[in-house]
C-alpha cells in the first residue's frame, strides 16, 4: 500500500516539477524543456501505471488523478492514459464521481475524453461504494444523451442507474423523440424497454420482441483488470484472518454447473424470500430497500450492529469463504443452518475428491484448495465439521495416502470428539493400514496430526466440562465416558509408536514425534484440569532411555518431569477433596511411573542400571564381557552425554592428551552438570532438580503411593 | 474369477428353453441361510442427541456394515393410487431420464408452484442472454410450468413428487395446443423413510431427480433450484453390483407380454478401444432361470442375485470361454426397465414404476447420506 502511496505523490511532484522546468526553461531554450518535461512526466505516468495495474489505486489516489485526467491540465493522450489505469485497489468514492462529473460540466475536455470517462463509470459502476448522490444526477446524465458521441454510454449508464422513481413521461417523450431522430438504436431501445417495465403504462410503442439488445461492450479495457478487483474485494480484508479466495474464481473452463468456484458466491437470500411472498411483484422486489445485505457486510462492528436484521445466505455453503459469517454461523445454533451446511459440504467434498473419479486428477489443484479453505476455517473456528469426518469415512479407505497428504491429515486431527471405539474401524484402522505400509516420514506425519487430534480433543472438553454440564456433549454421556476414550487414544497411539519404532529400527527422527505426542500426554492434569494421566509404553521409554541422541534424553527427562509435576497435583487434590471420587487414579499408574523413575535414575544417576527397573540377569551381564557396566549410563558415560564429558574436561585443561571421564567426580561431577544445564539441556536440569536429592547419598525420589491405598 | 459349478449340464444353445434347468445344479452351491435382516435398523440413537448427531451415528453404522440390506422387496403391482393423473404417468414412461441424487430442499412449498415457475422462467432467460441487457416484459418465447404429480409416493408420508417442464410457446397464434417440450425434470420420494426421519419441516426431501433434455438445461435449472432452495445436485451412477440386482429384481417381475428382451452390457476395458459384449436372452428364459433359482416368495436376496448372475456367466462360458465375471457390466435392460451405469434409465412397465423407484431413492438416498 505504501507503494501506491508514493506514487501518487510522484505524479503530484511530477506536475510540479514540470511546471518548475518550464520556469527554468528560459535560459535553455523551449525544445530542451518540453523534452524534460516530458521525460519528467513520462516516469511519472509510467509509475502510476504500473502500481495501478498491479496492486489497484486507493480511492483518494483516485480522486486525485480524476480531478487531473478531467481538469484539462494536459492533452489528451495523458488524460486517456490516466483514465486508462484508473483501476481501484477496493472501492470508488461516490464523492470522487460527483467531482469528476462536475468537470465534464465546465466542459474544460475533449469529447473522447468525455466517452473514455462514461465508458469507465460504466466499467467501474460495480466498485462506486454509494450511488444515491450519483442518482440525484440523473437528470444530468439524461440531459448528456443529446450528444450523439456520448449517447450510447450515457445510455448504458443510465440503464444500471434507472428506479422506478426516475421514470417520469417527459423522460420518456424525450427518448422517443430521440429514437425518432436516430433511428432504432440498441442502446435506446434497451433504455426504453427498461422503462416500459418499470411503467408500462407510460410507453405503448411496441419493442420488438426477439432482438437481442446489445451494449457495446465498454469494458473490455479494463477486463483483466476487474477480475483482480473482484478478488481483492472478496476477500473480507479488514478481518485479522485472511480466509482468501484462491484462484478458482477466475477458472475459465466452464465445468460444471456451478461454474466458477467451488464454493457458491455470497447471496443473501432476501431475493428468493421477498419474492415467495405474494402480492410482490418482480419490479418491487428489484427496488427493495430494507434488512442487511450480508454483500456490505465487511467488518465485525457491523455484524454486531446488523446482526438481528442480518440475512442469511441463500446457499449457506458461501459462509466457508466470509470470516464474520462463520463467527455468525458459530453463534447461531439454528439446527437447519447446521443442516444446510452440512449437506452442502458433505456433497460437495464427495463431488470433488479427485481419486473417486478415474482420470479426475486435473482437477487436484482445485481439491486440495478447498481442502485448504476448510480446514483454515475449521481453524478459525477451533471446530471440525460433521460433514468432512462423515467424508473420511468414506473416503479414507480408498485413499493411497499420497494424493493431498498434508490436508487429508489436518482433516484427521479435526474429528469432532467422539467415542474411540465407535471411531476406530472407520478410520484408525484405515490409517494404522497406510501407517505401517509407509515411508517414516508418513509415519512422523500421522503422529503429528494425532498430536494435534488430541489436543483438539483435549481442548474441547476441557472448555465442555467448565462451561455446561457433562449432558450435552455428543455420544459419550459423562466425563468418565469421555476420559475413557481419550485414553483409548492415547493407547493406540501408543501401540502405533512401539511397533513403528520396532519397523523403522529406532529412528531418532520418529523418536522426536513420539515424544512430541508424549509431551502433550504427559500434562494432561495440569494443563486442561483433566483427570487423565496415561504413561507411555516400555518400548517408547527405552528406546528414548537407551537412545545415542542427547536431545531425546532431554526430551524424556522433561516429560518424566511433568508427568511427576502432574500426579503430585493430582494426588494433592485426593488428600485435599478426602472423598474417593471415581477418577482417582488407580496405584497402577504411580507404580508404573515409580518404576521408570527407578530405572531413570538408577541408570543416570546412582549407576546401578540393572538392579532395579530394567532388570537383567547378571549371568547375562557377564557373558557380555563389560567388566564396568554398571557405571556405564550414567551423565558421564551414557553414549549420548560421552561427547560432554569428554569437551567438559578438554575445557578445564586443554592441553591434556587424554582424558580420564571417570575423573568427573565430587565437586567436579557438580561442575559438570553446570556445565550440561549450561549446554541447553533444560529438561535434564529439571529432572534432576525435581527427582534426585542433593544429598550425600543420591536416592531416587518416587512418589509414594502405598499410604493411600 | 470363478470357475462354472461343478455338475453343470451340457445343453445345446438351440434348445434354451427347455434345457435351461438349473434347479439341480443349484443344490451343489450349498446356499448359506440368509444373515439375519439388518434393514430393520436398530433403534440405539442416543437421546437428546441433534438430528446432525443422529445422521452421523447413521453414516458410521452404514460404512461399518454392508453398505446395502441382503434382502428387498420384488417390486409388487402397481401401487399407484387412484388419483395419478394416466397421461402424466404416459408421459414418464419410455423417455430416457438421466439420474441425480438431491439434499433436502430448504423451504421449499408446494402453494409456491406458480410464482417458482415465474422465477424460474425469468432466470432460464436470464442466463440464456448472459452480457447481454435484461430482455423484460412478457416477451419470452419459452414458459416453465411446475406441477405436481399426485399420487406417485410409496407411503403416505413420502413428499409430494412434482414435475418441471420447460416448452417452448407456439409461434402461432393459431395453434392453440401446447407448445414443443423441450425439456423435462421431476423430483420424487418414494419410501424415503430413512431420509425423512433425521431431518426438520424446514425441508421437504425429494432425493431423486430425473430429468429429459439438454444437459444444458438441465445446469441452469438445477443451478436456480441450488441457488434458491440450498440443495445440492450430483449425478446417480449406478454401479455394476446394484446393476445386477436391478436385473434380478426386474426378471422376477410379472409382466403380462414382454415388450423388450432381457439384455446385458458387458465392457471389456482394453486399449485402444474397449469391447463390449452383448447379451440377450428371451425374456422368459431369463424368468425361468430366476424361478429355479428363487426361493423365498415377494423377496430377493443377495445370494439369489449373485447365484443368478453367476448362472449367466457359466452359461456364457460354457459358449464363448470369456469369464464375464471378470469385465464389469454396464446396462442391463429388460421389459420393465432399462438402466445405464452412466445413470440412465427409462421406465417400460406402467405396473412397476414405483417398484422400480423405490430403489432409485434408495440409491439416492445412499449417496447423499
Amino acid at each position: 500500500m505504501r507503494g501506491v502511496e508514493s506514487a501518487s505523490l510522484n505524479s503530484g511532484g511530477g506536475i510540479r516539477s514540470s511546471e518548475a522546468c518550464a520556469g527554468t526553461g528560459r535560459v535553455s531554450g523551449p525544445v530542451k524543456t518540453s523534452q524534460n518535461k516530458d521525460k519528467t512526466l513520462e516516469k511519472h505516468l509510467k509509475t502510476v501505471e504500473n502500481v495501478a495495474w498491479k496492486n489497484g489505486l486507493a480511492s483518494e489516489e483516485i480522486d486525485v488523478l480524476l480531478n487531473i485526467a478531467l481538469s484539462g491540465k494536459f492533452g489528451n493522450a495523458v488524460n486517456t492514459r490516466i483514465l486508462k489505469c484508473m483501476i481501484p485497489a477496493t472501492v470508488i468514492s461516490q464523492d470522487s464521481v460527483v467531482k469528476a462529473v462536475s468537470w465534464l460540466c465546465v466542459d474544460k475536455c475533449s469529447g473522447s475524453t468525455k466517452v473514455l470517462f462514461y465508458r469507465w463509470l460504466v466499467a467501474m459502476f460495480d466498485f462506486i461504494d454509494r450511488k444515491e448522490q450519483i442518482n440525484l444526477l440523473y437528470g444530468f446524465f439524461f440531459a448528456s444523451l443529446q450528444d450523439d458521441a456520448l449517447c450510447p454510454y450515457v445510455c448504458h449508464l443510465l440503464y444500471l442507474l434507472t428506479k422506478k422513481e426516475n421514470v417520469k413521461p417527459f423522460r420518456v417523450r424525450k427518448l422517443l423523440d430521440l429514437q425518432a431522430k436516430m433511428g432504432m438504436q440498441p442502446h435506446l431501445q434497451a433504455l426504453l424497454s427498461l422503462y416500459k417495465f418499470f411503467a408500462p403504462a407510460l410507453i405503448s410503442v411496441s419493442l420488438p420482441v426477439r432482438k437481442k439488445i446489445y451494449f457495446k461492450n465498454s469494458e473490455n479495457l479494463w477486463k483483466m483488470a476487474l477480475l483482480a478487483v473482484k478478488q481483492r474485494n472478496q476477500g473480507p480484508s479488514p478481518e485479522p484472518l485472511k480466509l482468501m479466495l484462491g484462484p478458482a474464481n477466475v477458472r475459465p473452463l466452464k465445468r460444471k454447473w456451478n461454474s466458477l468456484s467451488i464454493i457458491p458466491v455470497l447471496n443473501s437470500s432476501s431475493y428468493t424470500k421477498e419474492c415467495r411472498k405474494k402480492e410482490m411483484s418482480l419490479s418491487d422486489c428489484l427496488n427493495r430497500s430494507g434488512s442487511f445485505p450480508l454483500e456490505q457486510l465487511k467488518s465485525f462492528p457491523q455484524l454486531l450492529q446488523n446482526i438481528h436484521c442480518l440475512e442469511l445466505p441463500s446457499q449457506m455453503g458461501s459462509v466457508l469463504n466470509n470470516s464474520l459469517l462463520l463467527h455468525y454461523i458459530n453463534c447461531v445454533r439454528d439446527e437447519p443452518v447446521l443442516l444446510r451446511f452440512y449437506y452442502w459440504l458433505s456433497q460437495t467434498l464427495q463431488e470433488e475428491c479427485i481419486w473417486y473419479k478415474v482420470n479426475n486428477y486435473e482437477h487436484g489443484k482445485e481439491f486440495t484448495n478447498f481442502l485448504d479453505t476448510i480446514i483454515r476455517a475449521e481453524c478459525f473456528l477451533q471446530e471440525g465439521f460433521y460433514s468432512c469426518e462423515a467424508f473420511l469415512y468414506k473416503s479414507l479407505p480408498l485413499w493411497d495416502g499420497l494424493c493431498c497428504r498434508s490436508q487429508f491429515l489436518q482433516l484427521v486431527s479435526w474429528i469432532p470428539f467422539s467415542s474411540f471405539s465407535e471411531v476406530k474401524p472407520l478410520l484408525f484402522d484405515h490409517l494404522a493400514q497406510l501407517f505401517f505400509t509407509s515411508t517414516i516420514y508418513f509415519k512422523c506425519s500421522v503422529l503429528q496430526s494425532l498430536k494435534e487430534l488430541l489436543q483438539n480433543w483435549l481442548l474441547w472438553l476441557s472448555m465442555d466440562i467448565h462451561m455446561k454440564p457433562v449432558t450435552n456433549s455428543p455420544l459419550e454421556t459423562t466425563l468418565g465416558g469421555s476420559m475413557n476414550s481419550v485414553s483409548k487414544l492415547i493407547h493406540y497411539v501408543g501401540w502405533l509408536s512401539t511397533t513403528a519404532m520396532r519397523l523403522e529400527s529406532n529412528s531418532t527422527f520418529l523418536l522426536h514425534f513420539i515424544l512430541d505426542f508424549y509431551e502433550k500426554v504427559c500434562d494432561i492434569y495440569i494443563n486442561y484440569n483433566l483427570p487423565l494421566v496415561v504413561l507411555f509404553p516400555p518400548g517408547i521409554f527405552y528406546s528414548a532411555l537407551l537412545s545415542l541422541d542427547t536431545s531425546i534424553l532431554n526430551q524424556l527427562c522433561f516429560i518424566m518431569h511433568r508427568y511427576r509435576k502432574n500426579l503430585t497435583a493430582a494426588k494433592k487434590n485426593e488428600l485435599v477433596q478426602k472423598t474417593k471420587s471415581e477418577f482417582n487414579f488407580s496405584s497402577k499408574t504411580y507404580q508404573e511411573f515409580n518404576h521408570y523413575l527407578t530405572s531413570m535414575v538408577g541408570c543416570l544417576w546412582t549407576s546401578k542400571p540393572f538392579g532395579k527397573g530394567i532388570y537383567i540377569d547378571p549371568e547375562i551381564l557377564e557373558k557380555t564381557g563389560v567388566t564396568e557396566y554398571k557405571n556405564s549410563l550414567n551423565v558421564i558415560h551414557h553414549p549420548s552425554f560421552l561427547s560432554y564429558a569428554v569437551s567438559f574436561l578438554l575445557q578445564e585443561s586443554p592441553e591434556e592428551r587424554t582424558v580420564n571421564v571417570s575423573s568427573i567426580q565430587g565437586k567436579k561431577w557438580s561442575w559438570y552438570l553446570d556445565y550440561l544445564f549450561s549446554q541447553g539441556l533444560q529438561g535434564l536440569k529439571l529432572f534432576i532438580r525435581s527427582s534426585v536429592h542433593h544429598s550425600s547419598v543420591p536416592r531416587a525420589e518416587g512418589i509414594n503411593y502405598n499410604n493411600q491405598y | 474369477m470363478k470357475p462354472p459349478p461343478p455338475k453343470f449340464k451340457r445343453f445345446s444353445c438351440l434348445s434354451l428353453l427347455t434345457s435351461w434347468d438349473y434347479r439341480q445344479t443349484m443344490d451343489s452351491y450349498d446356499v448359506p441361510e440368509s444373515t439375519p435382516s439388518a434393514s430393520s435398523r436398530p433403534e440405539d440413537y442416543f437421546v437428546g442427541a441433534t438430528p446432525l448427531q443422529k445422521r452421523l451415528e447413521s453414516i458410521r453404522k452404514q460404512t461399518s456394515f454392508i453398505p446395502t440390506p441382503p434382502r428387498r422387496k420384488v417390486p409388487q403391482c402397481s401401487q399407484l393410487q387412484e388419483d395419478v393423473d394416466p397421461q402424466k404417468v404416459a408421459f414418464l414412461l419410455h423417455k430416457q431420464w438421466t439420474l441425480y441424487s438431491l439434499t433436502p430442499l430448504y423451504k421449499f412449498s408446494y402453494s409456491n408452484l406458480k410464482e417458482y415457475s415465474r422465477l424460474l422462467n425469468a432466470f432460464i432467460v436470464a442466463e440464456k442472454q448472459k452480457g447481454l441487457a435484461v430482455e423484460v416484459g412478457e416477451d419470452f418465447n419459452i414458459k416453465v410450468i411446475f406441477s405436481t404429480l399426485l399420487g406417485m409416493k410409496g407411503t403416505q408420508r413420502d413428499p409430494e413428487a412434482f414435475l418441471v417442464q420447460i416448452q417452448s410457446k407456439s409461434q402461432l397464434p393459431s395453434e392453440n395446443r401446447e407448445g414443443k417440450v423441450l425439456w423435462t425434470g421431476w423430483f420424487c420420494c418414494i419410501f424415503g423413510d430413512s431420509l425423512l426421519e433425521t431431518v426438520s419441516e424446514d425441508f421437504t426431501c425429494l432425493p431423486l431427480f430425473l430429468a429429459n433434455g439438454a444437459e444444458s438445461n438441465t445446469a441452469i435449472i438445477g443451478t436456480w433450484f441450488q441457488k434458491t432452495f440450498d440443495c445440492y445436485f450430483s449425478p446417480l451412477t449406478i454401479n455394476a453390483f446394484n446393476l445386477s440386482w436391478m436385473a434380478a429384481m426386474w426378471t422376477a417381475c410379472k409382466v403380462d407380454h414382454y415388450v423388450a428382451t432381457t439384455e446385458f452390457l458387458w465392457s471389456v476395458p482394453c486399449s485402444p478401444q474397449s469391447l463390449d459384449i452383448s447379451y440377450a436372452i428371451h425374456p422368459e428364459d431369463a424368468k425361468a432361470l430366476w424361478d429355479s433359482i428363487h426361493k423365498t416368495p415377494g423377496e430377493v436376496t443377495q445370494e439369489e442375485v449373485d447365484l443368478f448372475m453367476d448362472c449367466l456367466y457359466s452359461h456364457f462360458h460354457r459358449h464363448f470361454k470369456i469369464h464375464l465375471s471378470a469385465t464389469r457390466l454396464v446396462r442391463v435392460s429388460t421389459s420393465v426397465a432399462s438402466a445405464h451405469t452412466d445413470g440412465k434409465i427409462k421406465i417400460l412397465c406402467h405396473k412397476y414404476l414405483i417398484g422400480v423407484l423405490a430403489y432409485l431413492t434408495e440409491l439416492a438416498v445412499f449417496q447423499i447420506e
